[in-house]
């Protein structure tokens, strides 16, 4: 019996070793160990023994049984590694073919400089006001400053409304919301004013007689020209990195007072002179000034108590900047494959 | 403004490079465009003398030139022209040198003869005879200018001058002229400055026997001088003035108009000259033109005048425009014999409406429509007879006429430097701003400052700052972070755009930008009816052109160009979307126009008659190519609707709702208007095939437009959580039979009409037609979802409630699939 014994581990352990297929191991398991097996039928032949042989057998037979059980788990361990590997293997795709997941769109490069603007400005405590495309000339020139016959209005070439005797007309600048946010709020005032401007300018790679302007406005007691120039170097450090530097050269605007221009060192050449900034250095970038003391008291705020600052910039030059887009009517063309860039 | 360096050094000795000056002027506020050295592209062209000229061997029409060129040895030249001769004093320009226009010149042989260079005309040096008047223009230039042979042709024809192009602000008519920029020159630089008081010698005479002048509006012509030249020579002016004039971009004419033209650009008072013969009786009158008087002005256009402008007149006619311009026939011609000058300060509001009026600008309007030094008429009328004296063109009078009604008061403001410093956030000493102001021209008394004549621009404190702050430098400004807390936060539109922006790029959307004006063809073009409202747009004065010349009543067009364009441009599909506005105009019975402003700023003066129209915005789709069709961009707008937390709509047949007149651009048959409260929130669909031909589009195409005011109003305000489910959902599936025609909606009305509480949800799953199914009719396949929130619900609660669906259905005309 220990002869069969041993017979049965040894034809287990060289057929579990020649099996490559794991329903075929459960079979050979069925085979040795079921109770139909192999192992089971000697076992019942048990009651032949003598006593003195019995835990003898018995012993052999628990460890022969231990030992298939064994040899069967490793094999089944190993088959399905195999089997897994080869799944995996099987199931193996071409990593380079492109993704199909439903697209996601785009937001127009003007709004992502905006939204980029907005958030820097709301991070230092300005709220965003809006105001009417179509305005009066009140708002837009006379309470600025600009009474009517006054000869910067020539710069400014005004788009009128039929039928309104040239006292309604498009925007030419975002400035005019200043005077709106004026009349309802008292100071301290903290805003910027994003959005759409009509100049009579015929259309090029650099002009459009529709484009964007950020209009800013503080009011408050103590405001200082030296408050503009941080603010403005605020943004533009935040918008251009730490190396960009700015430069504020004295303007006129009739609303401000005093009024600068501001330009900002060639993205180009850093500063150096290039034929990207014309050999000057800097590229003009914005207006600003403080704001002029009879806008204040056109709008009742008392300049003698308050003063404040304002400053206007061209969206569509920062985006432009900012891609490299070198035709301001790609923007307003809105090809889908220019869209799809940004 | 040009300005010539030779001219500015007369008055201020600022010995700088170039470049560093014009950067110095634009950091003092006279912005530097850009400079031009005169003669810049001419090298190695040099004074020659023509030694001898022999005819050429082998040609009839050349002739070879011996000419000395300052060297050891003179050199051999080959020339076609006709006029030189031995003794002449010519330009010539060597082997290797360059003209204007990039033309290089090299020695070569003509027809066998060699020749070293190359013989110059006026034209070939950049110059025409209006340069050098004794010239010819077809032929070499003989010279007669004071020169060697030998020297670089620059300086011997004054040709190297450098002209600086000045952008000047409208508040600094001053710097519009060569002792204006002098001033702030000097001051920018720190130097003397040197303008000496001009002075003539004049000859005896009474003017009033030649002339009178009579000013009948002291309103508009504040002052008024006139002097008198006898026995003039008309004759061009000297070589330095037509160079400096030249420089500064003015024609050289002839002495007198020279004069005035070189006064103007050396004061900037406009000056006019006039022959005496012309002005009828001797009386100059300054007075209000008649209404349809006529003058034909210098440059050949007869105008005709209104009585709100101001004229020169003699006693029958207007001789000239106020300010603006002279008339032809008054002017100096080479018979002139006796000149009037003119030099006077006229209002600018008037010379300003004239010309703009007569659409007529002139250097002089452009000076006086900004204001010139009130102080300066007689001044200037003296200085051009200095200089008529020094060019020795005729004999002034030493009486001169000066109609003075000026009531000139120099401009005084509270000086406080600490004012200043608060308002700048600098720290700059009192005695400093006194140093600065007093550079540009500023007085003091007591503690005021006083403003210079010509400064017309000063008016209050802030203007002083600016004066401290521009010549202190505006970089060495310090910059700071202004003080106080501020809040900030979106307002509710603001964010819901915000919401509304992100979710349509989440869904595929590429947020476009277009034109707010179009073209008025759209009306026709969006097939609106002739009596839509939608045609009444705001339309501009003064557009660029038909194509932008209203302001767009519906955002839809828009849209479709967009469509069009990238149609054409071979985009295989787009998805499109914007937020932006339409300009509806007000209702005829909205109040007065700005009424919220007004009611705010309650001052009567901002009142107009007119409306300022509406400016909703809008929220625009559309589609095509790809995957676009009408259930695409519905499932779009039902992610957007679902998105900014909009719920209980229901789509209508766009045919049977009067909410949007674009439903004519729109298949009938397949646009919907989205309707909530009996409200429209917005229209959408399949273009109409023959606007998507008119707009050129080859393929479907799907628009739609949702009004952001009234979604705005239709947004639930708030989220309520609803808990979780208990007990397990029973589902039943139901194949119903119905006519083509009903639509699915009714079907589930019906169905959520009869399960009543515990229906949770409808889902489609399969609308068929076809084999089996009776023509006329269609399959519609539902899954429809039980639940009840007290526990599971029974197969026969289950049942039960299917079966009264199946009776709402059939009495609808619909039944169970057999």
């Amino acid at each position: 019996m220990k002869e069969q014994l041993k017979k049965i581990q040894a034809q287990a352990e060289q057929e579990l070793s020649s099996c490559t297929d794991i329903k075929a191991l459960d079979e050979l398991r069925i085979k040795f160990l079921g109770k139909k097996g192999e192992l089971t039928a000697i076992l019942k032949q048990m009651g032949k023994l003598t006593p003195e042989e019995r835990p003898v057998i018995g012993q052999l037979a628990n460890q022969v049984r231990a030992d298939i059980e064994e040899a069967l788990a490793t094999r089944m361990n190993f088959l399905k590694a195999n089997a897994q590997e080869a799944k995996l293997k099987e199931e193996t795709i071409d990593i380079t073919l492109p993704g199909n997941y439903a697209p996601f769109g785009k937001l127009h490069p003007l709004t992502k400089v905006e939204n980029e603007i907005r958030e820097i400005f709301m991070g230092m405590g300005f709220e965003i006001a809006d105001g009417p495309e179509i305005d009066d000339d009140y708002h837009v020139f006379e309470a600025l400053n600009l009474p009517p016959d006054h000869p910067a209005r020539d710069t400014q070439d005004t788009f009128y409304i039929e039928g309104t005797d040239e006292t309604v007309l498009l925007r030419t600048q975002t400035s005019s919301v200043q005077v709106h946010v004026m009349e309802n709020q008292k100071p301290p005032i903290r805003i910027i004013s994003p959005g759409r401007v009509f100049r009579s300018d015929a259309v090029d790679a650099t002009h459009s007689p529709l484009f964007h302007q950020i209009e800013g406005l503080v009011v408050d007691e103590g405001i200082t020209m030296s408050d503009l120039k941080g603010t403005l170097e605020m943004l533009m450090k935040k918008l251009y990195g730490n190396e960009c530097k700015l430069r504020f050269r004295p303007h006129h605007f009739p609303f401000t007072e005093p009024s600068c221009e501001v330009d900002i060192s060639c993205f180009n050449c850093g500063g150096e002179g290039c034929s990207m900034c014309k050999d000057e250095g800097y590229i003009e970038l914005l207006g600003a000034g403080m704001v002029h003391p009879k806008v204040l008291e056109n709008c009742g705020i008392d300049p003698e108590k308050y003063s404040g600052f304002a400053f206007g910039l061209g969206l569509e030059r920062m985006v432009m900047g900012r891609y490299d887009i070198n035709d301001l009517r790609l923007l307003y063309e809105n090809d889908v494959r220019f869209l799809d860039q940004f | 403004m040009n300005l010539s360096m030779k001219w500015l050094a007369d008055y201020v000795k600022a010995d700088v490079p170039i470049k560093e000056y014009c950067h110095a002027l634009t950091m003092s506020g006279s912005k530097v465009e850009c400079y031009e050295t005169e003669g810049k592209e001419i090298s190695n062209v040099v004074v020659g003398k023509i030694l001898s000229v022999v005819p050429h061997e082998n040609s009839d029409h050349l002739v070879v030139c011996q000419v000395e060129v300052g060297k050891d040895a003179p050199i051999q030249i080959v020339t076609g022209a006709s006029n030189v001769n031995a003794g002449d004093i010519v330009p010539v320009a060597l082997d290797g040198s360059t003209l204007p226009g990039g033309i290089k010149i090299k020695k070569g042989k003509l027809r066998g003869v060699e020749s070293n260079g190359m013989l110059c005309s006026l034209g070939e040096l950049g110059l025409d005879k209006r340069d050098f008047p004794y010239a010819i223009e077809d032929g070499i230039f003989i010279m007669q200018e004071e020169c060697e042979t030998g020297q670089d042709i620059q300086s011997a024809i004054g040709l190297n001058d450098t002209s600086v192009e000045f952008e000047i602000t409208s508040n600094r008519p001053d710097c519009l002229s060569v002792t204006g920029l002098a001033r702030e020159t000097a001051a920018t630089f720190d130097l003397p400055l040197n303008i000496p008081a001009p002075e003539f010698k004049g000859v005896d005479g009474d003017i009033n026997e030649l002339l009178k002048v009579d000013i009948h509006n002291a309103e508009k012509c504040k002052r008024y001088c006139a002097g008198i030249v006898k026995n003039v020579k008309i004759e061009p002016s000297p070589r330095w003035m037509r160079e400096r004039l030249r420089a500064s971009g003015v024609r050289p004419i002839n002495n007198f108009v020279d004069i005035t033209n070189y006064v103007m650009l050396e004061y900037g008072q406009p000056m006019h000259a006039f022959d005496l013969r012309y002005v009828e009786g001797a009386h100059i009158n300054v007075r209000n033109a008649k209404n349809g008087e006529k003058i034909m002005t210098l440059d050949g256009v007869e105008r005709e005048l209104t009585e709100d402008m101001l004229v020169i007149a003699d006693e029958k006619k207007p001789v000239a425009v106020a300010g603006v311009m002279g008339g032809e026939y008054s002017g100096i011609m080479d018979d002139t014999t006796t000149v009037v000058f003119e030099s006077a300060y006229f209002e600018p509001t008037q010379v300003r409406r004239t010309s703009k009026a007569l659409k007529l600008k002139s250097d002089a309007s452009a000076r006086y429509e900004k204001g010139v030094d009130p102080l300066i008429s007689m001044i200037c009328l003296k200085r051009a007879f200095q200089l008529v004296e020094e060019l020795g063109a005729g004999e002034v009078l030493n009486t001169v006429i000066d109609c003075d009604h000026s009531d000139y008061k120099p401009s005084k403001v509270e000086f406080s430097a600490d004012w200043i410093n608060n308002f700048l956030g600098t720290d700059i000493s009192e005695a400093n701003m006194k140093e600065y102001l007093g550079r540009l021209g500023f007085t003091f008394e007591g503690d005021n400052v006083v403003a210079p004549s010509f400064r017309i621009d000063i008016e209050c404190k802030a203007d002083i700052a600016e004066e401290v702050a521009r010549i202190y430098g505006y970089n060495n400004i310090p910059s700071t972070d202004f003080r106080g807390v501020a809040r900030a936060e979106f307002t509710e539109e603001q964010k819901f755009i915000r919401t509304l922006r992100n979710a349509a790029v989440a869904l595929g959307g590429y947020e476009i930008a277009t034109y707010s004006f179009v073209s008025p063809k759209y009306f026709d073009k969006i097939k609106l009816p002739e009596d839509s409202k939608l045609r009444n747009a705001v339309k501009i004065v003064n557009p660029l052109g038909e194509d932008t010349s209203v302001m767009r009543t519906s955002i839809i067009p828009s849209v479709l160009d967009v469509l069009s364009f990238n149609y054409n441009n071979r985009n295989e599909k787009a998805c499109l979307f914007e937020i932006s506005k339409e300009y509806l105009p007000a209702a005829e019975e909205k109040p007065f126009i700005n009424g919220n402003i007004l009611a705010n700023s309650g001052n009567e003066k901002h009142r107009y008659e007119y409306s300022l129209p509406d400016e909703p915005q809008r929220l625009t789709v559309g589609m095509y190519g790809g995957e676009a069709d009408f259930y695409t961009l519905k499932g779009m707008i039902e992610q957007l609707l679902g998105e900014l937390k909009i719920s209980g709509y229901e789509y209508i047949r766009a045919n049977d709702s009067g909410a949007f007149d674009e439903k004519y651009a729109f298949h009938p048959g397949r646009s919907a208007v989205i309707v909530r409260d009996g409200k429209a929130l917005g229209i959408m669909g399949e273009i109409h095939p023959e606007v998507q031909e008119t707009y050129g589009i080859g393929v479907k195409t799907y628009v739609a437009k949702l009004n952001i005011p009234e979604l705005m109003e239709a947004a639930a305000d708030k989220i309520t959580y609803q808990p979780l489910p208990k007990f397990p959902a029973t589902t039943r599936d139901l194949s119903i039979i119905c006519d083509d025609e009903t639509p699915v909606a009714e079907l589930e009305k019906a169905i959520k009409g009869a399960v009543g509480k515990i229906l949770e949800k409808v889902t489609l799953f399969d609308v068929y037609k076809g084999k089996q199914i009776e023509s006329g009719k269609k399959s519609v396949s539902y899954s429809i979802s039980m639940r009840s929130h007290d526990g599971t619900l029974t197969d026969e609660q289950a049942d039960g409630a299917m079966k009264k669906a199946l009776k709402a259905l059939a009495a609808i005309g619909a039944e169970l699939r057999s």
